[in-house]
């Protein structure tokens, strides 16, 4: 290795952060996965009928299933029976108001950063914080009331609002999409569910923070998020978990719906424990993300910074089935260590003028895989659809790998794919370039770290990209020397 | 200001500069010429602390000071100057942004204060005038999709900029058309004082003609084997590399 690897590699090698546990009691379902542990999930929940039914046909289709093994990706043996598919910090009752919520967890969510009591809450986010399988509060409810928005549970809107999920859950996502996903559908704990009225823009940007604190527990959450026409909202989501040497599964399943001239953005900084430098422990993420441009001119777009996780494997899509619908993506993923990271995106083209944008950005060091995978496929009905896709990648050091899959499908000859991929190495000479400027060593990594990522934290709400850039450029403390 | 004792740079095994002596007084610009080959480059990097340019033996003083202990950022903060031959792309980083930063990190290392944006905008305003660059440049990412011409009068916008004590200028006039090396030359021309000096590495007889250097050396194979005034790269452009070695016969 040489001398400037070597220093690259001393800014990225930074310490895990959010790797503290919460000691607090917590009420855990036996782990195992068969029915009685379903009907014990939806029964801590007081869920009605049709939702355990639901559950159920869900978990009898995963069982005749497989998991995937087409991703550049090497995953271990999941054991399924070994997991808790539920934990919950012990309360008494459901508290009424955040006042109620246990300070431990307060205090948990103030060390992430996440503050979610009153007076240091982050000003104009209203945050739904969720830890292990239950959400613990959500912030400005009353506020959000006023504007006709609902930002609460996933579980509370099993309660409050079963209309909307009876007809929405599984719409964009269903149970029998893949083997993750079918997962999720069947043991999902909690989540976030988001319902904007006609016409309205949501008055402050919306966000759920994830934290897995339970040991040898998994995490499946669910999220809906509904745009009715003419509305707008932009939601932010973020995660963390202990460090710990086993490794946790995370099977998540995200479902946008956008009606006519509705606009969803979607922005993710994931930061879950990506393992030591050895490659020992780590969070396995196996999420759905799924966007559906239901109606005409309605708009999805998805950011993600990937930062965390042993194995990712996420592919934040599109359904572009209204007419000049359009979809976007834009991401970052970091690997480092031993991380392996198959992401990418699908944008499926159906309505007659739809356009997608697809701007990927690979970082990969140490003994990393990083892999970009995505499919533009262009239906017989799809006239004049256009999608561009960019995508970079951006290598440290000599052991690390990055590839590229891009699968394009047309069946309509007026549409027009464009495909650009480059690969680049932070060179001795763009760091030398740069020192000789005056700038220091680590100074120069994250401004080239930076540079590279640029069109994406564009993207990023402000909150966020402060976060991602901090993520990314890495506090510079301790990494001198 | 510089002095350079029986300096020996090797990269790898291969050793490239075989004991130079050189001495740069205060405001003084002296030009190196050479051969392709000969070590003018390499001398460029050794001076500005590039890894893997070893020095094996010999010693560089600047201002009195043990120039070979810096790292290359400290060297730029002490004052030293290297305009490269060839200006490094950096994508997504804004050329305004990104001399902003090297100013402050300069000036942070030697305890002054950072320069506020007004000040550094016109500065900077004033010398891509005066080079004729469009302000757009700024805007841009450092050297992406710069033309050739563009890339090299940047390096002199930097250098304006900064205001080095020393600075050293590698094949700046390489590649660019008459127009533009006149500006160019205009340019290291404005920043000439009693207080800064230059070391301008050129194959080319033209530059010197409008920098009138003090001094002018002849490198070759490591080493210096002529020095003398103007008239000297006059004599080469005329002649070529090959009475040196007419002489080293006779």
């Amino acid at each position: 290795m040489n001398q400037t690897t070597q220093q690259v590699e001393k800014v990225i090698q930074q310490r895990y952060k959010a790797g503290f546990f919460t000691d607090i009691e917590s009420d855990q379902i036996r782990a195992g996965l068969d029915e009685e542990v379903i009907a014990m999930i939806s029964a801590k929940k007081n869920e009605p009928v049709w939702m355990l039914e639901w559950r159920l046909k869900a978990f009898h289709h995963w069982q005749t299933m497989t998991g995937p093994n087409w991703a550049h990706l090497k995953i271990p043996g999941i054991d399924f029976q070994k997991i808790h598919y539920y934990a919950a910090p012990k309360q008494k009752n459901r508290p009424k108001s955040l006042d109620d919520v246990d300070p431990k967890l307060l205090e948990t969510f103030d060390k992430l950063g996440v503050p979610l009591h009153e007076r240091a809450r982050l000003a104009g986010v209203a945050v739904d914080a969720v830890f292990d399988s239950v959400s613990v509060g959500t912030t400005f409810q009353k506020e959000l009331k006023e504007a006709g928005v609902i930002f609460c549970s996933f579980s509370e809107a099993v309660q409050d609002h079963p209309e909307l999920i009876r007809e929405y859950l599984g719409s964009v996502v269903p149970y029998t999409d893949n083997y993750f996903a079918a997962l999720n559908s069947a043991v999902f704990s909690d989540g976030s569910f988001v319902y904007i009225p006609k016409g309205t823009r949501c008055p402050m940007e919306l966000s759920t923070y994830f934290r897995i604190n339970a040991r040898d527990t998994g995490q499946f959450e669910r999220t809906l998020i509904i745009a009715e026409p003419g509305s707008h909202v932009s939601y932010l989501e973020g995660c963390t978990a202990p460090m710990r040497d086993e490794n946790q599964l995370h099977a998540a399943v995200v479902e946008l719906v956008a009606l006519e001239k509705a606009q969803i953005k979607y922005s993710t900084v994931q930061n879950w424990y990506p393992g030591d430098e050895n490659g020992k422990g780590g969070i396995y993420n196996f999420v759905t993300k799924r966007g559906d441009c239901r109606g005409d001119d309605s708009r999805i777009s998805w950011t993600q910074v990937e930062t965390g996780s042993a194995i990712t494997w996420k592919y934040p899509s599109c359904i572009l089935r209204g007419d000049r619908s359009a979809g976007e993506f834009y991401s970052v993923a970091l690997t480092h260590n031993h991380q392996q990271a198959d992401t990418g995106t699908k944008m499926i083209h159906l309505g007659k003028n739809t356009t997608s944008k697809v701007i990927s950005k690979g970082i990969s060091a140490g003994k990393s895989n990083n892999s970009y995978r995505g499919l533009v496929r262009m239906a017989r009905r799809a006239d004049n659809a256009r999608n561009y896709t960019q995508c970079d990648s951006l290598l440290i050091g000599k052991t690390c790998g990055a590839h590229t899959f891009p699968y394009i499908e047309s069946s309509n000859a007026t549409a027009k794919i464009e495909h650009e991929a480059t690969t680049s190495r932070i060179g001795d000479d763009q760091l030398f370039y740069c020192r000789a400027r005056g700038l220091g060593e680590e100074d120069a990594v994250a401004m080239i770290v930076d540079g590279f990522c640029k069109e994406v934290f564009k993207e990023l709400p402000m909150e966020f990209a402060v976060e991602a850039k901090a993520l990314l450029e890495i506090s510079l403390e301790g990494a001198v020397g | 200001m510089l002095k350079i004792n029986n300096l020996h740079v090797a990269i790898g095994d291969t050793e490239i500069i075989k004991g130079l002596d050189l001495e740069v007084g205060s405001g003084e610009l002296h030009a190196i010429m050479g051969p392709n080959g000969s070590g003018k480059s390499t001398l460029g990097y050794a001076l500005a602390g590039r890894e893997g340019y070893e020095i094996t033996a010999g010693s560089i003083e600047f201002e009195g000071q043990d120039l070979t202990e810096l790292e290359p950022e400290e060297r730029a903060a002490a004052g030293l100057f290297l305009a490269f031959q060839y200006p490094v792309e950096i994508p997504g980083v804004n050329n305004a942004y990104f001399l902003r930063s090297a100013l402050n990190a300069q000036r942070k290392a030697r305890g002054e204060e950072e320069i506020d944006s007004i000040t550094f905008l016109k500065t900077v305003r004033e010398s891509l005038n005066s080079l004729k660059m469009d302000e757009a440049l700024l805007k841009r990412a450092v050297n992406e999709g710069f033309s050739g011409g563009e890339k090299k009068r940047n390096e002199i916008v930097q250098m304006a900029v900064l205001q080095p004590k020393l600075a050293v200028l590698d094949e700046t006039d390489s590649g660019l058309d008459i127009d533009a090396l006149k500006l160019v030359a205009e340019g290291i021309n404005a920043q000439r004082n009693a207080q800064r000096s230059f070391v301008v590495i050129t194959h080319y007889q033209r530059l010197l003609d409008y920098l009138a250097p003090d001094h002018v050396h002849v490198l070759s194979d490591g080493r210096i084997v002529e020095s003398g005034g103007q008239e000297l790269s006059e004599r080469l452009e005329a002649e070529g590399y090959s009475f040196l070695e007419a002489e080293s016969e006779a």
